[in-house]
């Protein structure tokens, strides 16, 4: 199973609620299989999705779903220990873990090798840390959603992409209409 | 009145309410005011981009953020001002120690220092400096400005602002 199927199984939880998703690829998949006013798509600044999401939770009381993967993390992780010391209970962090840089060619990330994500976010003091296989995202993350507590989901799932278009929506249309969707 | 308390002070008037830090010797005083402010939510970051991040989320959720970090970190935060903060059109004050200046008593702080001005001119970033106290007096319109234009703005606030090194 491939991210973008992962995408496609967890587009029905998805389309209620405020996501943040990251970069490249996963972004144009996401906007591809179910374009919503409640996504924000990161159209640059790889990393920072994490950051984005903790901040939107933080700052406001619906619940926050960041869509990440293990390069994105990778390049930001300072970002776990500060989710883990700003314990926001509105919001999950899922890593869609398929051990790749998936919109560069593939090449191999290190949590596809000795690192693991979620003992990194655990040893980072993050409580709620569960790991999954692909084929069970859609029931973790619906049972993170009822537990109302802070989550990160490792989704481990195989290196892959669907071929999707660019995203060619203006950012300040992009974060203008996903504002109206949070005051809303 | 205490510059930090002055400073604060200003922020809280502005309705800022989400700031995060990456510390600074010389900004050692205005994040304690920062910490001692109930109005304001402080979340520490670990690198000046990741807080960045944080600051876009908290704006989107409704907040007014900022940011206090050093003026080293421009130098890793370029691609997230012009990706993030900027193509998206997001306000973001960013309160910065300008190490390297005159009163400097460490010699690699200069050799950020001489880019600072550049890179922030080069990135049209709206710039201050702040380099005597009462020069502060216009940071509630520097704020303001801010939040009208929705852009980045630095306010450069060198050792002389400060009161030196105690040398």
């Amino acid at each position: 199973m491939i991210r973008s199927e992962i995408l496609k199984e967890i587009a029905p939880i998805l389309r209620d609620h405020l996501v943040v998703c990251n970069i490249g690829i996963p972004s144009q998949e996401l906007h591809a299989i179910d374009d919503q006013p409640t996504n924000f798509y990161m159209l640059g600044t790889m990393g920072l999705a994490s950051s984005i999401g903790l901040g939107l939770a933080l700052a406001q009381p619906k619940p926050v779903i960041v869509i990440d993967c293990d390069g994105s993390v990778l390049t930001n992780l300072g970002t776990l220990p500060t989710i883990a010391n700003n314990v926001a209970d509105n919001y999950i962090l899922l890593i869609i873990d398929n051990g790749s840089y998936g919109s560069t060619g593939d090449q191999p990330t290190y949590a596809g090798k000795k690192t693991s994500l979620t003992k990194v976010a655990e040893a980072c003091g993050c409580e709620r840390v569960v790991e999954c296989r692909a084929e069970d995202t859609g029931a973790v993350l619906q049972d993170a959603l009822e537990a109302r507590q802070m989550t990160i989901i490792v989704a481990k799932c195989d290196s892959g992409n669907a071929k999707m278009p660019v995203i060619t929506m203006d950012p300040v249309v992009i974060r203008d209409r996903f504002m109206k969707a949070v005051g809303a | 009145m205490d510059i930090n308390q002055q400073i604060v002070d200003d922020f809280v008037a502005n309705d800022i309410s989400f700031v995060t830090t990456v510390p600074c010797k010389q900004l050692a005083g205005v994040i304690d005011e920062i910490d001692a402010r109930p109005e304001i939510f402080h979340i520490p970051s670990n690198k000046e981009d990741e807080g960045m991040g944080l600051c876009a989320g908290a704006f989107m959720g409704g907040k007014r953020p900022a940011i206090i970090m050093q003026n080293t970190a421009i130098g890793v935060t370029i691609n997230t001002l012009a990706t993030l903060i900027q193509y998206y059109r997001m306000p973001l004050p960013m309160l910065i120690s300008y190490r390297g200046e005159l009163r400097e008593p460490v010699a690699c702080q200069v050799e950020m220092a001489v880019h600072t001005k550049a890179l922030l001119a080069q990135m049209n970033i709206p710039t201050y400096h702040f380099h005597t106290q009462s020069d502060a007096d216009e940071l509630d319109m520097i704020l303001k400005y801010t939040f009208m234009c929705n852009k980045p703005v630095a306010i450069l606030t060198d050792a002389n602002f400060w009161g030196g090194y105690g040398e």
